[in-house]
């Protein structure tokens, strides 16, 4: 018989922290008996595939699901294999990732931190998804990616270019295949340099929110550095549609370079804007004027129609790439879909397989062992060349493409050309790197 | 001085957009006493009655041509637009260029259509319902008629070129005398406030100096007696829903070449376009476009370097901070009437 006597103080204490781990959310106590959170336990496994459905990115996010979706039939060891034959890593074997029947889920972002976290959180707690990935903006990939190292699962980021999300706000749960802010000024600079000289006046217009405070840091860092000077800098609104006012100045400011820090419905307006007000047939100070785009897409591209022709930018990757696991991709994407693939797609694609990868090396699901599976990794055959996976910040380094519009399209498709392959040595840079400064990887979580 | 000029400039075509979705909201308000939240998606399908103008004139037949291939290397095929088969390249690729002022005529009845449908199929219902059922029912009409855009034309924005002979600009300073490159301003903006003038000037002029209109007006200030008098004001209300709703539909098929359209664009007008009503004066149509050109001034100049690094933000709220000291100050709006909103 025990001597220990039940009090009211007792009771109340073992009352309240009972009920305050019942209300934990799930996804922090999910699996108790697992070692991580959402351990797969059948012949299945779950991956979340977190795009934006609806709102403006809604072409985008199409495009990475369609990426995602054949990314898993690879997997499963459906279709042609697309990457997998070319991929330098030969652990998958097209029966799933560890022998398990890859499946998934999707969530809608819309294009919102609230949105995104919500439809992700949603895929942890009830699908049971074990990886988050996708996505088409930095504001959602550093909220998702927050999300995903409390709940203690893997996210690989989908398109996201501002410099936090693998600067200040990175996090050990997470990865980014896609290049930043910074990559884009160092490949473009010597491209400009060398296309419109070293003496120009630049005046940016910039959305005023996180990704574009960081690009146009890099682009006028960039540019400075190579003797530009930066007249103006302006920030315009997300949510404005008309940038007339904002244009119209630019004539009398003694600019002669345009930088467009906008993406998606932004930059096409901004863009088509600009050629209204008949920028690109003015000159000033003795040269022609310019328009430069720092971040292109495909889906940009064409929105902006003839408005493009002629104007330079930078992009992870282009379908008109000429290395094998480039060709595998597009090969089957292409013949699958009917149209080559954004490079939305394309990285969304690469992260799924390096994520099954990760696992199938680390021989586990569990989020610690594909971190460090991922750390470090050198691989080649995803599109881009030979790519690092770097340790200190989780983030990919490999080569960075300068385009420009087509002057001359023959289809719907080759609205941008390749101007030049930046190569991975000239837009690497130190962790330390004061644009990247502040925060902390951490330690991984696994969730249990 | 041109400065200030050119941001006027700005400020009138912006202004245009707003007067024009403002004057078919307060025509609506005005006779049937509705506060309809779709008036934004009105000139959403009418800038894609020009993309969709513009897609049926390139409508293509394919020719498959060996000497040159498509993405997979498979041989491309080579699209012809039906258009230039039957009509020569030269008038057809001229069809195709002046897609969007055609688009005026194909809008019209398309608009006139759509605003009948609405009103007898939804909106009758709604009469004797208090405002925020109105509200709710218009802006939940509005996303359905959103959404289906978007699953015909997808969520990307889609160009719509002006005429090759109206795009560009031109430099105006050099006509007011002042140095050349002082005011270049595009001239399809030009045209756009030019054309917002003349539907302005016809919708006024329709009811001022018609019958119909004349009987639309005597409806608007007694209703119960017009109809005692015998007249249908009823149905005649119902074709001034459709009229409202083609003067939306054409501001947006004019607005394409400014802005590319895309599914989403009735909203981004729709809640600037309320404040302007507000302002205006409920119910008020002169009120409501001299609103319209004033907040689209005062906005462009808040856009300014010199506004907003004096007031950081001040172009994100001026609409707004104007609308708040116009109803501190005239609290029925500029130009609005006693009892209007008032019972």
């Amino acid at each position: 018989m025990s001597n220990k006597s039940v009090t009211r103080r007792g009771v109340l204490k073992s009352g309240a922290v009972t009920s305050a781990g019942l209300a934990l959310p799930t996804i922090f106590t999910a699996s108790s008996a697992a070692a991580y959170t959402n351990e797969p336990t059948g012949g299945t496994v779950t991956l979340g595939f977190n795009v934006p459905q609806t709102g403006p990115y809604a072409e985008e996010g199409n495009d990475e699901l369609l990426a995602q979706q054949l990314a898993v039939e690879h997997l499963n060891g459906e279709g042609d294999g697309g990457c997998l034959n070319t991929f330098t890593s030969k652990a998958l074997k097209g029966n799933g990732i560890l022998g398990k029947k890859v499946e998934f889920v999707t969530g809608d972002t819309q294009t919102k931190s609230d949105a995104a976290r919500a439809s992700a959180k949603s895929m942890i707690e009830k699908d049971g998804a074990i990886m988050i990935n996708g996505g088409s903006s930095s504001g959602v990939a550093v909220a998702v990616q927050g999300l995903c190292q409390e709940a203690g699962v893997i996210f690989m980021a989908g398109l996201t270019h501002a410099n936090d999300t693998t600067g200040k706000d990175k996090k050990a749960n997470g990865f980014r295949h896609f290049f930043n802010a910074y990559m884009s000024g160092a490949a473009l600079a010597p491209v400009l340099a060398k296309e419109m000289g070293t003496d120009r006046r630049a005046y940016h217009l910039t959305a005023d929110y996180n990704w574009g405070w960081t690009q146009e840091e890099s682009i006028v860092a960039s540019t400075e550095a190579m003797g530009w000077e930066t007249v103006n800098t302006v920030k315009t609104p997300l949510a404005s549609t008309d940038f007339s006012s904002y244009i119209a100045p630019i004539l009398n400011s003694g600019a002669d370079v345009l930088v467009l820090n906008h993406y998606g419905g932004n930059m096409v307006n901004s863009l088509t804007n600009a050629i209204q007000f008949g920028l690109l047939d003015k000159v000033v100070n003795g040269k022609d004027f310019k328009i430069v785009v720092p971040l292109y897409s495909e889906l940009m591209a064409a929105g902006a129609g003839e408005n493009i022709k002629g104007v330079l930018g930078s992009m992870n990757w282009n379908w008109q790439l000429q290395d094998e696991g480039t060709k595998a991709f597009v090969k089957s994407f292409g013949e699958k879909y009917g149209k080559p693939p954004s490079n939305s797609a394309q990285t969304c694609y690469a992260q799924v397989l390096l994520y099954a990868d990760a696992c199938e090396r680390a021989g586990t699901f569990n989020p610690c062992g594909v971190v460090e599976a991922l750390e470090g990794f050198e691989f080649d055959g995803l599109g881009n060349g030979p790519t690092l996976y770097r340790a200190d910040d989780h983030q990919c380094f490999k080569d960075v493409l300068v385009v420009r519009g087509n002057m001359n399209p023959t289809n719907a498709y080759d609205t941008l050309e390749i101007v030049e392959i930046t190569p991975r040595a000239q837009v690497e840079y130190a962790p330390d790197h004061p644009m990247f400064a502040g925060g902390e990887l951490g330690k991984c979580n696994p969730g249990a | 001085m041109d400065a200030i000029l050119l941001q006027i400039l700005n400020g009138l075509d912006k202004g245009s957009a707003y007067a024009l979705i403002a004057l078919g909201l307060t025509l609506i308000f005005g006779t049937l006493g509705v506060v309809n939240f779709a008036h934004g998606a009105l000139f959403m399908i009418g800038a894609f009655c020009a993309v969709t103008l513009q897609k049926i004139f390139n409508l293509s037949y394919e020719v498959i041509d060996e000497t040159q291939t498509d993405f997979l290397g498979n041989p491309l095929k080579v699209k012809t637009p039906y258009v230039e088969s039957w009509f020569g390249p030269e008038l057809g690729a001229t069809i195709i260029d002046w897609s969007v002022p055609l688009a005026i005529l194909f809008a019209i009845p398309i608009m006139l259509m759509v605003g009948y449908v609405m009103e007898r199929g939804l909106i009758k219902h709604f009469y004797k319902r208090p405002h925020a059922d109105q509200i709710l029912v218009t802006f939940g009409l509005a996303i359905v008629l959103q959404e289906i855009i978007k699953y015909f034309f997808g969520a990307n924005p889609i160009q719509t070129p002006p005429p090759a002979a109206l795009s560009g600009s031109v430099d105006l300073g050099v006509a007011l005398g002042f140095d050349p490159n002082a005011i270049i301003y595009p001239i399809w903006r030009l045209v756009y406030f030019l054309f917002a003038v003349v539907i302005i000037g016809g919708v006024f002029s329709f009811l001022q100096f018609t019958t119909f209109g004349m009987v639309v007006r005597a409806g608007m200030a007694d209703r119960e007696t017009v109809g005692l008098l015998g007249i249908n004001i009823d149905r005649r209300f119902t074709i001034m829903f459709g009229i409202a709703a083609a003067v939306a539909g054409l501001a947006g098929v004019m607005y394409g070449p400014l802005n590319p359209p895309n599914y989403h664009m009735g909203m981004d007008f729709l809640v600037l376009s309320f404040v302007v009503v507000v302002v205006g004066g409920m119910g008020s149509l002169p009120g409501a476009v001299l609103a319209g050109f004033l907040l689209g001034i005062l906005e462009s100049f808040a856009s300014t370097t010199w506004a907003t690094t004096t007031i950081p933000g001040i172009n994100q709220i001026i609409i707004y901070l104007v609308a708040i000291i116009v109803l501190l100050t005239r609290p029925r709006g500029l130009m609005g009437r006693k009892g209007v909103m008032e019972e």
